[in-house]
């Protein structure tokens, strides 16, 4: 039966000629853009009886129906914020988990900032839960507070002996809804510091509760910045610069006249962007414009250049980052001195949603629709193009279809971009329309601000007895903080984030020292699901695994002795050698295959993980990784699941670093476009991946990317042990 | 002008409409049917997967030009097999879904391999999901929830 009629012509996208009847399916027309936003922000949506009538604090809303909207400040890019913070509000308030509602946070840095980043609100740092337990909370105790106060009113009996459970207030037979007890629970003075809960009476943190966004994700409902349609809306793709540095020299439009459906052609920082009424109209226009480049200053450098320059710093000693003892007099003195050399590619991110960002500017006031990281400084940064006060820009949080940092930029590059492109429209006359800025995936991955490559030089010494006595550690990379906004992290010459994993080594040795060196290059760089950590961790986890074998020890037993005193690391690391059987011997593979098991544990954001992968290493040197097994230790683990799935996701998208991930650079540009030559990991490439939890009542840390650094070290470890060479440059290969 | 189905929905396209247009666009920037997603553009990721004639293809490798006349798409916003329905339970009960961008074409590709294969093994799922990238890696899970959809199917 076919019910409806549409056409699709150049003019008019979609005109709905005829209607038959009820049961539609699918979304027709242009919706509004408040209506929009509002589904966007909102995952389960509200009814009508939905307008908030209770609004503690600026965490929550409860509405007559008694829906409880909670409004979380970070972005949701998979994670499972979205369900994490929730769950700390219905605790407290004890809701059902069926009323519970979400919507993300507008940018407001004195409401929503991430209290363990000072005045700026933003995601990242594996921090979402870590920095919001307490808050989120505390909110949740408020809300319940007042309403049990205004049940104690209104029943006129002591606060105290008023039950809440699973949504309903009570005291013996009466028994109030929360939309009923809103209005009068607003009525009521705010606790000055509610009291949460006794964690034995938690009736959902530590135990499953399913996603709030899972049903949206499986039906193709879930709206990203992608999905944006506003009324009048043009969409932008951008000619950008061949090689990083170049700048606009000329422009020639004039390949554009005659190309159905482009509007406008405006300059944007690194680039020309070309406007037009769908992506399919501006992508070809951006293919046909003609742009004259001034490369005179840009980068020339190839990635062997790179390496060059780094192999020529790495020869000198570097800014001291951490130094204990005197690391070259024991390294002189030792029975036993290994030395190895890591070499690290640049990675770019390659989330399924590329970049793209819709801003409306009428001249005075600017609106944003993003999956938006960095909220306050993506603000600001929006501001300060079109010439406008902050809190004159409204940022309509969304989905993010992935980040893994990106979509945190330290320069707010593509938001930038996005609002330059609607700043040119107002001065062309255009004010009010609004533009959706969208990347392609060849301009996700030429568009830079990637993992930074690295060289790591490592010596250590080892005693007559096996004991490690001396590491030095030395790495070369570019800074992310230098030349950022946030610069003013950088602590006496060190990014922390070059050095992070590396300087503040767990295992116990003597005489340590590590430091670095941070040449300038042009390639820009950002953090990287897990940031220094992606590249230290490897060092270290391969690099004791060496000093282990030159022991003549077992991996496990050698760490274990080394971190004594560092009971997360220590309690992931036995943890997951019990669940993997590590002290059995592996089982073997087919004829003519060779396997190997492997060992790596790291602490990162505060969170241990600990991963073991059993590896099959063929005749002719491929091989595949066969099963991980991870053990994490992240504090309360608030919502198991996702404590196990955000493990998963890591060890994925740390596996496809390990396997494939390398951007290389010839002469000033990125060589790679798209997967055909940036492989990711795709399934029939996955291992089984078995996760288990240490138990913890201590208050959570971060799981968003602890789960990334250990499983690469522990691959090229399972290689080795499977007879293969110690393989020290990412990504890894073993074939000859 | 072009006619084709959507989700049972005729679509005339005028002839003024470039004939290089993805169908992928077609459905995203003119009918607003935004459950299929851009992800590549190359047919390599699989974001875009829809049905045509009941057969999963790569929306962002269909010209409009080569669009036959009464052609049947099918995309997420009209999915509603048996085998769909079971595993999109599958995907929530498990909550497969991080992000979520890749997911309609995941769904889309399950689905279809389980119309084919009540009893798919690890390696015939591998097999017929490799074409669909997910980068926050949910695969553990696209597995299992592939092994359990087929288990409520019967």
């Amino acid at each position: 039966m076919h019910r409806n009629r549409m056409e699709v012509t150049r003019r008019a996208f979609l005109k709905v000629v005829g209607a038959a009847g009820g049961g539609l399916t699918l979304a027709i027309g242009i919706l509004p853009a408040a209506a929009l936003a509002a589904a966007a922000n909102r995952v389960a949506g509200a009814g009508a009886a939905a307008a908030p009538a209770f609004a503690p604090n600026a965490f929550l809303t409860i509405a007559r129906d008694s829906s409880v909207t909670v409004i979380v400040k970070h972005v949701e890019v998979g994670q499972g914020t979205y369900t994490g913070l929730p769950t700390l509000v219905a605790d407290e308030l004890d809701a059902a988990w069926s009323q519970v509602r979400v919507e993300g946070a507008p940018a407001d840095a004195k409401l929503y900032h991430n209290l363990l980043w000072g005045p700026m609100q933003g995601t990242g740092g594996s921090t979402s839960l870590a920095e919001a337990f307490d808050q989120y909370r505390a909110a949740g105790a408020a809300a319940r507070a007042m309403l049990v106060a205004a049940a104690a009113a209104r029943w006129r009996v002591p606060a105290d002996t008023i039950e809440v459970r699973n949504g309903i207030v009570s005291h013996g037979t009466k028994k109030a809804t929360f939309g009923e007890l809103a209005a009068d629970a607003a009525k009521q003075p705010l606790p000055a510091s509610p009291a949460v809960k006794d964690p034995k009476r938690f009736v959902y943190i530590g135990t499953h509760v399913p996603r709030t966004d899972s049903k949206v994700k499986s039906t193709g409902t879930a709206i990203y910045t992608q999905d944006i349609h506003l009324q009048g809306m043009l969409t932008a793709v951008v000619a950008r610069a061949p090689r990083f540095g170049a700048q606009v020299k000329s422009i020639d439009a004039a390949a554009l006249k005659g190309l159905p459906g482009i509007r406008f052609v405006v300059e944007v920082p690194h680039g020309v962007a070309v406007v037009g009424n769908s992506f399919w109209d501006a992508k070809k226009g951006r293919d046909a414009l003609k742009v004259t480049w001034d490369d005179a200053s840009g980068f020339r450098y190839s990635s062997s250049d790179i390496l060059a320059e780094f192999r020529r710093q790495i020869a000198a000693p570097g800014t001291i980052a951490r130094s204990e003892g005197d690391a070259a007099k024991a390294l002189a003195g030792a029975a036993r001195k290994l030395d190895a050399e890591f070499e690290f590619p640049y990675l770019a991110h390659a989330a399924m949603e590329p970049m793209n960002c819709v801003v409306r500017y009428d001249g005075d006031r600017a609106e944003v629709w993003n999956g938006e990281q960095f909220q306050t400084a993506d603000q600001a940064a929006i501001a300060k193009v079109l010439g406008i006060a902050p809190e004159k820009v409204a940022i309509h949080q969304l989905f993010g279809g992935g980040s893994f940092g990106r979509r945190a930029n330290p320069h707010s590059d593509y938001v930038v971009e996005a609002a330059t492109i609607v700043k040119g429209l107002a001065v062309q006359g255009q004010r009010g329309v609004p533009v959706k800025l969208v990347w392609t995936r060849e301009d996700d991955m030429h568009a830079g601000y990637y993992r930074p490559a690295s060289l790591h030089s490592m010596h250590a010494g080892l005693d007559a007895a096996g004991s490690l006595v001396a590491w030095q550690h030395r790495i070369v990379t570019q800074s992310i903080l230098a030349g950022s906004p946030f610069a003013a992290m950088v602590a006496n010459g060190v990014d922390p984030t070059s050095v992070e994993g590396a300087a503040d080594i767990g295992y116990a040795i003597p005489n340590l020292a590590v430091d670095l060196h941070s040449p300038e290059i042009a390639v820009p760089v950002q953090w990287w699901r897990s940031v220094g950590h992606t590249h230290t961790a490897f060092a270290v986890e391969t690099f004791i695994d060496e000093a282990a074998q030159a022991a003549g020890k077992d991996p496990v037993e050698f760490r274990k002795a080394l971190l004594a005193h560092q009971p997360r690391q220590l309690a992931a690391l036995t943890l997951a050698a019990d669940k993997a059987g590590w002290a059995k011997p592996l089982a073997p593979g087919a004829t003519g295959t060779k396997r190997g098991r492997g060992v790596a544990v790291h602490k990162s954001f505060n969170t241990a993980v600990a991963e073991i992968a059993e590896v099959t290493v063929a005749a002719d040197g491929s091989f595949k990784v066969d099963r991980v097994v991870c053990a994490v230790e992240c504090g309360l683990a608030v919502n198991p699941d996702i404590v196990r799935a955000q493990m998963e996701g890591g060890i994925g998208y740390g596996l496809a670093a390990a396997l494939f991930g390398e951007i290389t650079i010839k002469d000033g540009a990125p060589v790679q476009s798209n997967f055909n030559d940036y492989r990711v990991l795709r399934i029939n490439e996955m291992p089984a991946v078995e996760v288990h939890i240490v138990p913890s009542a201590a208050k959570p840390t971060g799981v968003g990317e602890p789960g990334v650094p250990p499983i690469a070290p522990a691959v090229a470890n399972a290689i080795a042990m499977a007879g293969g060479r110690r393989l020290r440059r990412l990504p890894l290969t073993l074939a000859a | 002008m072009s006619t084709f189905f959507v989700n049972r929905n005729r679509v005339d396209v005028s002839s003024d409409v470039a004939p290089d247009t993805p169908l992928l666009w077609i459905l995203r920037d003119s009918l607003k049917l935004t459950g299929t997603k851009y992800g590549c553009g190359l047919g390599l990721c699989g974001a875009c997967t829809v049905l045509i004639e009941g057969k999963p293809a790569r929306s962002c490798q269909v010209p409009l030009s080569s669009i036959r006349l009464g052609t049947d798409v099918t995309t997420i916003e009209g999915l509603a097999t048996r085998e769909a329905r079971a595993v999109q339970a599958a995907w929530q009960k498990l909550d497969v879904p991080q992000c979520g961008y890749c997911q309609s074409g995941q769904v889309i590709s399950a689905a279809s391999l389980l119309a084919g294969n009540r009893r798919p093994s690890d390696a015939d799922i591998d097999r017929a999901m490799a074409g669909n990238i997910c980068r926050c890696a949910t695969y553990v899970r696209i597995r299992a929830a592939i092994k359990e959809a087929a288990a409520t199917l019967g």
